[in-house]
C-alpha cells in the first residue's frame, strides 16, 4: 500500500514526461486527421508546444531538490532536470530543422515527428533512471527509436544499411551490457543503484571484494554505455549511421543520446563507486570507494576515442562523416572530464555538453543548407561557400573553429574548463593525459580548417548565390550567437552548471 | 597590492579597432537591407580612422608614459570570470609601451599599403578582393596584437594570442599568393601547436600559484594575475611533474610556443611559406609586429614568472640564437626569390634578440628589446618594397631583373637605405640594435658571440650581392619603363625611412622607454 502511495506522490514530479507522451498522442490524432499539405507545419507546430509544455514543467519552481521517485526507479534531481532541459532544446532545434529538410518526407511527417518525441521521452528517462534494470529499458527505448529514424529514408540503400548496422551493433552491446548488470545483481543483490552503493561500501569496508567479477561486468556494462556515447571501441557504427541517416537525425543523435550517454554514465559510476557523504558535501575531490580501476579504463578509452576519432576524421571527404568522426574525439575529450573524479571534472563535461549542443547541431544545420541548396554533402560541395552564401559560411566557419577550441569562442572555454580539471588533479596519468588532449585538439584543427579552405580559400566552379532560407539563417545566427557570447562571458553558464551538479545518493 | 584602474586608454586603444569592424559589418548589412552596394572605398576610409585612432592614442601614452619608474602605468583592472578567477587586467610597462607604438604605427602603415588609391593597381591586387573582409580580419588582427601586449592577466593574454590566428590564416589564405593555402594551414598549425603546450603550462602555473587576492579584495586559492605570478611566487620550489622539475619543464613548454613565432630554429619553415604567400601588408604584419610577441612573450613570461629556469636555459637560448643568426643568413645568401631572401634575413635577425636576452645582462636585453625595434621598423620597409617591385614585375626573381637603378632611382635609392640598415650599418637602426646585443652576449657567451659576428659579415654579402644583381649591371629590357614610385607606397615607405635614420642617430627615446622596466627585470633574474 504504501508502494502505491509513493507511486501516487511521484506523479507531480512526472510532469513533463506526461507532457511528451500527450504530444505524441496527439501527434497520432492530427496525422490521421488533417490535409496532406498541412501535416507538416501542424506536426512540427505541436512537437514545439509539446516541448514547450515540458520545458514549463521542468522549470516549475519546486522545493525539496533531490528525490527517489516510483520507489527509486528514478530520481528527481537537478542533475536531471539539467538534462532534461538540455534534451528539449535539442529537440526544439531539430524540429526546426527539419521544416526545411527535403529528406523527412511530407507524407511520413508524423511518423517523425512521434518518433523524435519518443527518442526524447527516452532520453529523459535515461537521465534520471538509477536502477539499472531502469537503465536498460530506458537505454532500448532510445535506441529502438533511433533505430527507426536513422532508417528513415525507405528507397535510400545507405539509410537502410546505416540502420541495419546501428541494430546489430545496439543488439550486440545492449546484449553485453545486460549480461554486465546480471553480474553486478549476482554480486551485490540488488538493481538499485543507491543499494548497490552501500553494498559496495560493507564490501569494501569488510575487504571481500570480487575483483575480477566487478572489473568484468563493469567492461561489459561499459560496452552498452560507449555504444551511446560512441567511443572507442564501440564506435563503429558511429560513421555509417551518420552519414545515412537524414540530417536532421544525424544532428540529433551526435548530440542528444550523446549527453543521455554521458547522464547515465555519471549517474551509474558515480553513484555505486563513489562516496555519497562526499558527493552530496563533499570537497572538490570525490572519495572513490575501493580500488577499482575504473578511471583508468575510461581515461584510457578517452585517449583511444580522441586519437582514433581525429586520425580518421583527417581523410574523410564527407562532411557529415568527418563531423561522426569530430564526434567520437569529442566523446574523448568529455571522458577526459569524466575520468578526473572530482566535482570540477564533472563540472567541466556538463559545461562542454552545452556548449557541443550549439556547435555541433549548427555545423550539421549548415551541412543540411548545402546538401538542400546544392545536393551533396562533400567537402567539394562546399568550395565557394564563401562567395555562394556567405552568411552560412561564416556562421559554419564559427562552429568549426569553436569546436577546434579557439578563443575567443565557447568552443575554448568548454576544452580549457576540461583540462584544467585535468591537470588539477595531478599525477602521471592526468598530466600524460592532457598533454595528448591539446595535441589531440591541434590536429583537429586540420580536418575542420578543411572544410574551411574549401568555403573560403578555393575557388569554386559556379558563383551563384545558394538560395539559403530565412529559417535557416535565422537559425544559424540563433546558434552561432551564444557560441561568440559565451566565449567572451560565461559566468552565467558556469553557475548554471554548478547548481545542476546534485545527484540524488543513497 | 591591488593595481586599481587608472585610465581606460589602453581599453579603448584595444576596442577602437572593434569598433571600426561593427561599424564596417553595421554599413554592409544597412546597404543590404536597403539594396544598394556597399562601397568599397567608405569601408576603407572607416579601417583608417579605426586604425588611425589607435596611433594618436600610442602617442599620448608615449607622452603620458613615465619613464622614470617600474610600475605598470594605465591600468584598467576588473574581475571577468569571478568563478575561475580570471580579471579583465591591462597595463603597461616600458616594455609593453614599446611594443604597443610599434603595433600601432605598423598597422596603419600596412593599412595604408592595403590601399589601391594613389597609384596604379591592376584587376588581380589583392586589394580589389572583397575588401570588406580583408579590413574586417585586418582590424581584428590588430586588436589582438594590441591586447597581446597590453593584456596583464595571463588567461587575458592567451586569449589574445589566439584570437590573431584565425584572422592571419584568412587573410593569407584568402588573398595570398598561389600557395596559399598550404602556406595558411601551416602557418596555423604551427603556432595552434605551440599554443596548446602554453595553455597547459598556462593552467599549470595558475594550479601551483598561492592564495592572493583579486582586484576588488577577494581572498582566491590561485591567479592568473601575471604582476602577481611573478613577485609573489616561486615556482622553481614546484613539485615535479611527469619526473620533469616543474619550472623547467613549464620554461620549455612556455619558450616552445613562443619560438615557433619568433620563429626560432628548428620551429622556422612556416615562416618562409607564410611570407611568400601572404600579401605585402601582411607580410608586413607579420615581419613587424608578429614576430615580436614571441620574443615579448619570453620575456613578459618566461623571464618574468621563471627566473631561475631562465637562468639554467640561458645557454641553450644562446645556441640557438646564434644558429638562427648564421644558418638564417646562409640560407638567404642560397635565394632566388627576393621576398624569401627578407623572409630568410628575418629568421637571421630575430636571432640576435635571442641572443641578446639570452645574455642576461642588461645591455644584452636592451639591445634585444632595441633590435625588436629596428627589425620592426626595417623588415616592414623590406617587404614593402618587395611588394613596389612585385606589383610592377609580377615576379620577384632576383636574377630577372638587372640595371633598376637606371630607371627607377628613387625606388633604389630608398631600397638601398632599408638594406644598409638592415645590414647594420653605422648610423641607421640596425647597428645600434646589434651593436647593443653584441655588447651584452659578450660578457656572457664570448665564443658564440664571435660565431655570431660572422652572420653580420653573411648579411652584409647578401644584401651587396641582391642590390648588384637586381640594380645594378645592364639593364633588362623588358623593365625600361618601369614606373617609379607611386604616392602611395610614399607614404608608407618615407616614414619609416624617416625613423630608421633617426633613431639610427639618436636611439635615446626608445632606451629610456625601455631601461626603467628592462632593469627590474634583469635584477630579478640575476637576483634569483
Amino acid at each position: 500500500m504504501q508502494a502505491v502511495q509513493a507511486n501516487l506522490d511521484s506523479l507531480k514530479y512526472f510532469c513533463a514526461e506526461f507532457s511528451l507522451v500527450l504530444g505524441i498522442l496527439a501527434i497520432i490524432l492530427i496525422d490521421r486527421l488533417s490535409q496532406p499539405e498541412r501535416r507538416k507545419s501542424l506536426a512540427a507546430a505541436v512537437s514545439l508546444v509539446t516541448l514547450g509544455m515540458a520545458l514549463v514543467a521542468i522549470l516549475w519552481p519546486r522545493d525539496g531538490g533531490a528525490l527517489p521517485l516510483f520507489n527509486g526507479m528514478l530520481a528527481f534531481d537537478p542533475f536531471a532536470s539539467f538534462f532534461k532541459l538540455f534534451f528539449v532544446g535539442v529537440t526544439g532545434i531539430t524540429v526546426v530543422f527539419a521544416l526545411n529538410s527535403s529528406e523527412i518526407a511530407e507524407r511520413r511527417v508524423g511518423e517523425f515527428h512521434i518518433l523524435l518525441l519518443s527518442l526524447t521521452l527516452g532520453l529523459f528517462l535515461l537521465s534520471s533512471s538509477r536502477n539499472l534494470l531502469m537503465i536498460y529499458v530506458a537505454i532500448e527505448m532510445v535506441s529502438l527509436a533511433s533505430y527507426v529514424l536513422v532508417g528513415y529514408k525507405r528507397r535510400d540503400r545507405r539509410s537502410g544499411e546505416a540502420a541495419l548496422k546501428y541494430v546489430v551493433y545496439g543488439g550486440a552491446a545492449s546484449g553485453v551490457m545486460i549480461y554486465g548488470m546480471s553480474l553486478l545483481y549476482g554480486l551485490f543483490g540488488s538493481l538499485d543503484l543507491g543499494a548497490i552503493n552501500q553494498a559496495w561500501q560493507q564490501m569494501v569496508a569488510s575487504g571481500s571484494v570480487p575483483k575480477p567479477a566487478l572489473v568484468v561486468s563493469i567492461f561489459f556494462i561499459l560496452a552498452g554505455l560507449g555504444y551511446k556515447i560512441a567511443s572507442v571501441p564501440f564506435h563503429m557504427w558511429c560513421p555509417d549511421a551518420y552519414e545515412g541517416a537524414p540530417t536532421p537525425v544525424t544532428a540529433f543523435l551526435s548530440v542528444g543520446p550523446k549527453a543521455a550517454g554521458f547522464a547515465v554514465m555519471i549517474r551509474f559510476f558515480y553513484t555505486i563507486f563513489v562516496s555519497a557523504e562526499s558527493l552530496e558535501n563533499g570537497p572538490n575531490a570525490l572519495v572513490i570507494l575501493g580500488d577499482l580501476p575504473w578511471p583508468a579504463i575510461i581515461g584510457i578509452i578517452s585517449v583511444a576515442t580522441m586519437t582514433l576519432g581525429n586520425f580518421s576524421a583527417l581523410n574523410q571527404t564527407n562532411v557529415k562523416r568527418l563531423l561522426a568522426y569530430s564526434s567520437i574525439a569529442h566523446a574523448g575529450y568529455l571522458l577526459m572530464g569524466f575520468t578526473v573524479v572530482s566535482m570540477d571534472g564533472l563540472r567541466s563535461v556538463m559545461l562542454y555538453l552545452v556548449i557541443y549542443l550549439f556547435m555541433n547541431l549548427g555545423a550539421f544545420l549548415v551541412v543540411m543548407a548545402v546538401r538542400e541548396t546544392t545536393g551533396g554533402e562533400e567537402i567539394d560541395d562546399f568550395k565557394g561557400l564563401g562567395s555562394r552564401a556567405p552568411f552560412a559560411a561564416i556562421a559554419m566557419a564559427i562552429f568549426l573553429f569553436s569546436l577546434t577550441g579557439l578563443p575567443p569562442l565557447a568552443g575554448f572555454i568548454g576544452k580549457f574548463y576540461i583540462f584544467a580539471a585535468v591537470l588539477q588533479h595531478g599525477g602521471y596519468f592526468y598530466y600524460l593525459l592532457a598533454l595528448i588532449g591539446v595535441i589531440n585538439s591541434a590536429i583537429s584543427l586540420y580536418y575542420y580548417a578543411r572544410i574551411a579552405r574549401a568555403m573560403f580559400l578555393d575557388q569554386s566552379p559556379t558563383t551563384e548565390r545558394l538560395a539559403v532560407g530565412r529559417l535557416t539563417n535565422g537559425m544559424l545566427s540563433l546558434l552561432a550567437l551564444p557560441i561568440l557570447a559565451l566565449g567572451i562571458y560565461w559566468e552565467p553558464l558556469r553557475t548554471a552548471v554548478v547548481d545542476s551538479l546534485v545527484l540524488l545518493t543513497g | 597590492m591591488e593595481l586599481q584602474t587608472t585610465s581606460t586608454l589602453l581599453t579603448w586603444m584595444i576596442f577602437t579597432p572593434i569598433i571600426g569592424v561593427g561599424v564596417i559589418l553595421l554599413y554592409s548589412a544597412v546597404s543590404y537591407l536597403a539594396g544598394s552596394k556597399a562601397s568599397d572605398d567608405f569601408s576603407r576610409v572607416i579601417a583608417l580612422v579605426a586604425s588611425a585612432a589607435p596611433l594618436v592614442m600610442g602617442i599620448k601614452l608615449w607622452m603620458d608614459f613615465d619613464g622614470a619608474t617600474d610600475q605598470v602605468q594605465f591600468v584598467h583592472h576588473f574581475v571577468w570570470i569571478r568563478s575561475f578567477n580570471i580579471e579583465y587586467f591591462v597595463g603597461a610597462d616600458g616594455i609593453s609601451v614599446s611594443m604597443i607604438i610599434l603595433t600601432v604605427l605598423i598597422s596603419l602603415i600596412a593599412l595604408v599599403a592595403s590601399m589601391p588609391w594613389f597609384g596604379k593597381v591592376d584587376d588581380h591586387h589583392f586589394s580589389q578582393k572583397s575588401p570588406r573582409g580583408y579590413l574586417v580580419l585586418f582590424l581584428l588582427l590588430e586588436a589582438g596584437m594590441l591586447g597581446v601586449f597590453c593584456a596583464l592577466d595571463f588567461f587575458l593574454f592567451y586569449v589574445f594570442w589566439e584570437v590573431m590566428l584565425l584572422p592571419m590564416y584568412f587573410l593569407i589564405g584568402i588573398w595570398g599568393g598561389p600557395r596559399k593555402e598550404y602556406a595558411a594551414i601551416k602557418f596555423f598549425l604551427y603556432t595552434l601547436a605551440g599554443s596548446v603546450l602554453m595553455l597547459l603550462a598556462m593552467i599549470a602555473i595558475y594550479y601551483n600559484s598561492q592564495p592572493t587576492t583579486l582586484v576588488d579584495g577577494t581572498l582566491v586559492d590561485h591567479t592568473f594575475n601575471l604582476l602577481k605570478l611573478q613577485l609573489e611566487n616561486n615556482f622553481w620550489t614546484a613539485a615535479p611533474v611527469l619526473g620533469f622539475r616543474f619550472a623547467p619543464l613549464v620554461w620549455v613548454m612556455l619558450f616552445i610556443g613562443f619560438a615557433i613565432k619568433i620563429p626560432m630554429f628548428p620551429f622556422h619553415t612556416w615562416l618562409p611559406d607564410a611570407h611568400v604567400e601572404a600579401p605585402t601588408p601582411i607580410s608586413v604584419i607579420l615581419a613587424g609586429v608578429l614576430l615580436k610577441m614571441g620574443t615579448y612573450g619570453i620575456l613578459r613570461i618566461n623571464f618574468a614568472l621563471l627566473p631561475e629556469a631562465t637562468k639554467w636555459a640561458a645557454l641553450g637560448m644562446a645556441v640557438f640564437g646564434v644558429i638562427n643568426i648564421v644558418y638564417g643568413a646562409f640560407v638567404a645568401m642560397a635565394q632566388k626569390d627576393l621576398k624569401k631572401l627578407v623572409a630568410y634575413s628575418s629568421i637571421s635577425h630575430m636571432g640576435f634578440c635571442l641572443l641578446g636576452m639570452a645574455a642576461l645582462t642588461p645591455q644584452g636585453i636592451s639591445g634585444a628589446m632595441f633590435q625588436m625595434w629596428s627589425h620592426g621598423l626595417v623588415s616592414p620597409m623590406l617587404f614593402l618594397l618587395v611588394g613596389v617591385v612585385y606589383d610592377r614585375a609580377h615576379h620577384r626573381d632576383i636574377e630577372g631583373f638587372g640595371g633598376l637603378a637606371q630607371v627607377v632611382p628613387e625606388y633604389t635609392g630608398i631600397t638601398g637605405l632599408a638594406f644598409m640598415a638592415s645590414l647594420g650599418l653605422p648610423g641607421l637602426v640596425g647597428f645600434v640594435g646589434e651593436f647593443t646585443v653584441f655588447l651584452g652576449a659578450l660578457q656572457t657567451f664570448r665564443v658564440l658571440t664571435i660565431i655570431s659576428a660572422t652572420g653580420i659579415i653573411i648579411t652584409a654579402a647578401y644584401y651587396l650581392w641582391t642590390m648588384q644583381r637586381m640594380y645594378l649591371g645592364k639593364l633588362n629590357d623588358k623593365y625600361s619603363s618601369l614606373p617609379d614610385m607611386f604616392w602611395r607606397e610614399r607614404f608608407t615607405l618615407y616614414p619609416l625611412a624617416v625613423m630608421i635614420i633617426v633613431f639610427g642617430f639618436y636611439p635615446m627615446p626608445i632606451f629610456d622607454l625601455i631601461n626603467t622596466s628592462l632593469h627590474q627585470l634583469v635584477r630579478s633574474i640575476i637576483g634569483a
